[in-house]
């Protein structure tokens, strides 16, 4: 029988396979090169990245929640220009597809974070980062407005030809529409789900357990949630659907893909296990010979709606 | 070298005291590797809930009788619902355990003494680091505060080795009462002018800060061991950051994990 084939397609895109690193997940993939070989993954999503660097907010930055964390790092990053200097040339070297999770506190700003991009050599596609729910100007005010999402979208697929992926956030009424807005702005795909704004209190202090008070829930926690979305946009748009939430394992992948992901990202597993990558891997190749399937990408999408036997609920 | 994830399993958990344990991991390739100083990630294996590792500064490097390496030992104090598990962990129990992550402590050599200021917990990456200086003949104390005289531990360890001992306790039921800052101004003080010490800290983050402040008033030396909530241990999260002195503007919070867990005392901002 021929090698498994795990490859997938996203625009003009091919993935040898469709694992990729969450923004503010894997640092800038260069701090895991000890522990995995960047070149194995589908992709790798950098932090997000402004103009200028960014401090973030102060510690306590995370909190541990019923099988989930919540996060407001507040986008400490270092800017594109360093980015494209320091770490772009070594992302390469690695082997790594490097997407890049472009932010803006402007219209203006996405548009001159990606130029700068598109001039770089190495990068394979832009994540637009329209969803921190962390910072007030970090463009979730574009996140959360179909038009806001629309012009946003427009624009930057207007300053470059680089596939443009929006990340969208799971905190609006109805997701798909948003999917929607972005595809019809030109998107290649859209991934999603960002995080669940949430907050965690202590009681014996009655004050916040992180420094900004709200922060953004990921984990095993948010992931039906995030497999409802992901099936909701993939009946809405023809562009692709790169799925995340909680996955951390073949299984978790394979829930996504099943519900229409054509790649999925894997964040907060990362933490907890570094080596979480071949393990899925393997997986999803076990997977795939146990049930004769020659092509993982015939997967997407092939959810079957059928209702379960009572017997088996 | 980098670090490796074992899934160890539990090789003793003696219980201390109420709330505190040494818990022996059967991870002898990280213990081969490990420096003083040094941490690692460990959590129950197969748990979602506590979802993340816990971050600890290894103990011991635990060896059998022929003195191969066959592990390592964490401090662990209940503090919270992973700290409780892991002091409810029975012998043949499994421990995600990854390391050795961080930046150890610089050793120094005679005739610079070298001082050990430990709180509570903040006992834990003392132990390594007392062998090690104790190899180098190096002349060492450690002060050592805690709560109460039964939460002083293994001092019969220390004195093996050589180290000078001075203890405090909050209750004053052993040694000098009050904080362990008092018997190291008293011993700064008495330094010569030609005198060297290094001050090695590690406990709560007041005692950190005071620490770090009464070496730099008598011109010496420190390396402070700093805990932080930590996601990752790896420098992905960025959780973990504390706010260094010459990281330029915008910059100077940096990630505990790969630049710490032990700072130059004098180069961290204090708050």
């Amino acid at each position: 029988m021929a090698a498994p084939d795990l490859s997938v397609s996203i625009g003009s895109l091919t993935l040898p396979n469709p694992l990729i690193a969450a923004s503010g997940c894997f640092g800038y993939g260069l701090e895991y090169e000890d522990v995995v070989d960047l070149s194995l993954l589908g992709g790798v999503v950098s932090k997000g990245l402004f103009m200028k660097e960014r401090q973030g907010h102060p510690p306590p930055r995370i909190v541990e929640t019923p099988a989930g964390m919540i996060n407001a790092i507040g986008l400490q990053g270092i800017g594109v220009h360093r980015f494209v200097k320091e770490k772009l040339p070594l992302l390469r070297k690695r082997g790594a597809r490097t997407f890049v999770n472009v932010c803006g506190t402007t219209l203006d700003e996405y548009v001159e974070v990606c130029r700068v991009l598109s001039d770089a050599e190495g990068v394979a596609a832009i994540e637009l980062n329209i969803s921190c729910p962390n910072i007030k100007e970090g463009g979730i005010q574009f996140g959360c407005s179909l038009h806001g999402t629309f012009d946003v979208v427009s624009a930057v697929r207007k300053a470059t030809t680089l596939p443009v992926i929006p990340k969208l956030t799971p905190n609006v009424t109805d997701v798909a529409s948003f999917a929607k807005a972005a595809e019809d702005a030109g998107a290649d795909a859209v991934s999603l789900v960002n995080t669940f704004l949430a907050m965690a209190i202590d009681v014996e202090t009655r004050r916040p357990k992180i420094s900004n008070v709200l922060g953004g829930l990921s984990g095993p926690a948010i992931r039906p949630i995030a497999v409802r979305m992901v099936w909701e946009c993939y009946q809405l748009v023809k562009i692709p659907v790169i799925g995340m939430g909680g996955i951390t394992d073949a299984r978790d992948a394979l829930e996504f893909m099943l519900a229409g992901s054509t790649a999925v990202q894997i964040g907060t597993q990362n933490f907890v296990d570094p080596f979480v990558w071949t393990k899925v891997l393997d997986g999803l190749k076990d997977y795939m010979t146990r049930h004769h399937v020659a092509r993982l990408s015939d997967l997407i999408g092939a959810f079957d709606p059928t209702p379960p036997e009572a017997s088996h609920a | 070298m980098p670090p490796i994830d074992i899934a160890a399993r539990v090789i003793a958990n003696v219980r201390l005291s109420s709330d505190y344990s040494v818990l022996s991991l059967a991870a002898p390739e990280v213990g081969a590797r490990t420096l003083p100083g040094q941490f690692v990630m460990v959590k129950p294996e197969g748990v979602t809930d506590p979802l993340l590792r816990r971050p600890f500064s290894v103990f011991e490097v635990l060896r059998n009788a022929q003195g191969a390496i066959i592990g390592i030992s964490i401090l662990n104090k209940r503090a919270g619902r992973s700290t409780r598990r892991l002091y409810d962990l029975a012998v043949g129990d499994v421990v995600s355990c990854l390391g050795p992550l961080g930046q150890p402590f610089k050793p120094v050599d005679s005739p610079t003494k070298a001082w050990m200021v430990a709180g509570g917990v903040g006992l834990a990456p003392f132990a390594t680091l007392a062998e090690s200086l104790a190899a180098g003949k190096t002349a060492t104390t450690l002060f050592y505060g805690a709560r109460t005289g039964e939460e002083l531990f293994y001092l019969d360890f220390f004195e093996r080795l050589g180290v000078t001992l001075v203890v405090t306790t909050e209750n004053g039921a052993r040694g000098t009462k009050g904080r362990v800052t008092i018997p190291l101004e008293v011993e700064l003080k008495a330094l010569g002018s030609g005198d060297r010490a290094m001050v090695y800290a590690c406990g709560p983050e007041p005692m950190l800060a005071a620490v770090a402040t009464l070496a730099a008033r008598y011109h010496q030396p420190s390396q402070v061991s700093v805990e932080r909530v930590m996601g990752c241990g790896l420098g992905g999260c960025y959780s973990c950051v504390v706010a260094v002195k010459h990281g330029g503007e915008n910059a100077n919070l940096v990630r505990s994990c790969l630049s710490g867990p032990v700072f130059d005392g004098a180069e961290l901002v204090w708050d």
